[in-house]
């Protein structure tokens, strides 16, 4: 089987090729990171979804590739052609080529049968047909294995092609969130719903764990909210997944994308998966790792495509409010405001408590402002019994 | 091991804090002024910080003490009268 240049988000069209971790002749094991690219969201590991051993390796460093360019020659172990032991929701394989999922476009790929025949094409270049209105099955594709580019469809519209953008770099990073952003304010409507959560008995929870324990196993309070934001999750599930060719597709999990702000600038969502399944040392672990890798740029490509959600906090920054941009195929997006004592009215008396303002964007298509209420609701309850969380 | 003396204690402070925000640069950090606004850290970053403190100098910083290091000056203070 061929081996192919995932898109791993919704606007990535190329990536340079940076190098290999793997030889010829060796066993990969699914999940394995296989290579490194370079994209606009940094370098990222690409992860191999099919066990087996490479033949033949075809991509070089410093080749500029576009997704779906065919990286190397795998023979596949048979027993994995079968299908995996949970099936995702809806016949999609979520897990094994989320960025499939993530961009609705069937890639050179034995597993997408039941999917209908849909011309091969990059998702700009889906994108661009529908807006000019042309039919994507009509045109010529000059891309690896016949797939159809943005060029493709720019050249058959008589318009000229963009200037190529440059693959990675702050310039790129802007140039990706503006896409995304772009196509979410575009495509999703949003509504807005916020909540102000008393969270001092989560905060002296954890305060009280943090003065009995050594560093390496302090918690910080980001953790504590996703988890409570994971398990309230549970309760609306219409809040996580993904909304797919005109239909939502639940998570198969709850992967939370964390909005991580780099240093030079730009900004990053990779997930945690199954964030309600793990404990809270486990939660803290796993966010330690994944916010380290993120700001050094050592993130793999399903810690990119995964996310059924996105949380962000700006509330350390100073600001008591965010409302999120929801990041698409997402359909939410949980923000939270900085934890601040204020006036506080508890049985009819007024004390200073301290208080986080949280807000949801969330996907109308999806749900309503009535289930989005029941989630914040939910994630108060859960903030008030930090014990069980 | 940095040296545990005060210039020693600063430098294995200042290397900390470059780990974390490798474009500091020690002439014009302020040693009186905050450092998160300085540095533009978070709570993770300043985590980050205390675990490579703790590594150079083997002195564990809890969390009663986070107020002490708002400022350069305020955590050599503290981390003198560890020594």
């Amino acid at each position: 089987m061929d081996f192919t240049l995932p898109s791993l988000g919704a606007d990535m069209e190329s990536a340079t090729f940076v190098q290999w971790l793997v030889e010829p002749g060796q066993r990969v094991a699914r999940g394995q990171p296989v290579c490194v690219v370079e994209t606009q969201k940094g370098a990222i590991e690409v992860e191999i979804w099919q066990s087996g051993t490479v033949r033949e390796l075809f991509a070089t460093p410093g080749a500029s590739l576009p997704v779906g360019a065919v990286l190397a020659r795998l023979e596949a172990d048979a027993e994995v052609e079968s299908p995996p032991a949970t099936p995702p929701v809806a016949g999609a394989p979520l897990v094994s080529i989320a960025p499939n999922v993530v961009t609705g476009v069937p890639f050179a790929r034995g597993d997408s049968a039941g999917e209908p025949a849909r011309p091969r094409a990059s998702p700009s270049a889906r994108r661009r047909a529908a807006e000019l209105g042309l039919d994507l099955a009509g045109l010529a594709g000059t891309g690896p294995g016949g797939v159809v580019s943005l060029a493709d469809v720019e050249r058959a519209a008589g318009a000229p092609a963009p200037a190529a953008l440059p693959v990675s770099g702050p310039q790129a990073m802007r140039a990706a969130i503006a896409a995304a952003m772009t196509r979410s304010k575009r495509e999703i409507p949003h509504y807005y719903l916020g909540h102000h959560i008393r969270v001092d008995r989560a905060l002296d929870w954890m305060e009280h764990h943090n003065r009995s324990c050594p560093l390496e196993e302090r918690l910080l309070f980001a953790a504590v909210c996703l988890r409570a934001v994971a398990l309230a999750l549970r309760e609306v599930p219409e809040l996580n997944g993904h909304h797919v060719d005109g239909a939502f597709r639940p998570g198969e999990g709850i992967h939370v994308g964390v909005a991580v702000a780099l240093r030079g600038g730009g900004l990053i969502a990779p997930g945690i998966r199954d964030v309600d399944r793990l404990s809270m040392g486990a939660l803290m672990s796993r966010l330690k790792d994944l916010l380290g890798r993120a700001r050094d740029g050592q993130l793999r490509s399903s810690e990119l495509t995964s996310p059924t959600i996105t949380v962000t906090s700006l509330g350390e920054l100073g600001v008591d409010t965010v409302y999120g941009v929801i990041h698409p195929p997402q359909v939410a997006i949980v923000g939270l405001g900085r934890v601040a004592p204020q006036p506080w009215v508890a049985a009819g008396q007024v004390i200073a408590a301290r208080v986080m303002h949280t807000t949801l964007s969330a996907d109308h298509r999806v749900s309503d402002g009535l289930r989005g209420a029941r989630f914040l609701a939910h994630l108060d309850a859960l903030l008030q019994d930090p014990e069980a969380l | 091991m940095s040296g545990r003396d005060e210039a020693g204690l600063r430098e294995a402070l200042v290397a900390s804090l470059q780990e974390v925000a490798p474009e500091l640069d020690p002439v014009a950090l302020r040693a009186d002024r905050p450092l998160r606004q300085q540095l533009d850290i978070d709570s993770f970053d300043f985590l980050r910080v205390l675990e490579a403190l703790q590594r150079r100098t083997g002195i564990e910083v809890p969390e009663a003490a986070y107020p002490a290091f708002d400022t350069l000056d305020g955590a050599l203070t503290w981390l003198l009268a560890q020594v």
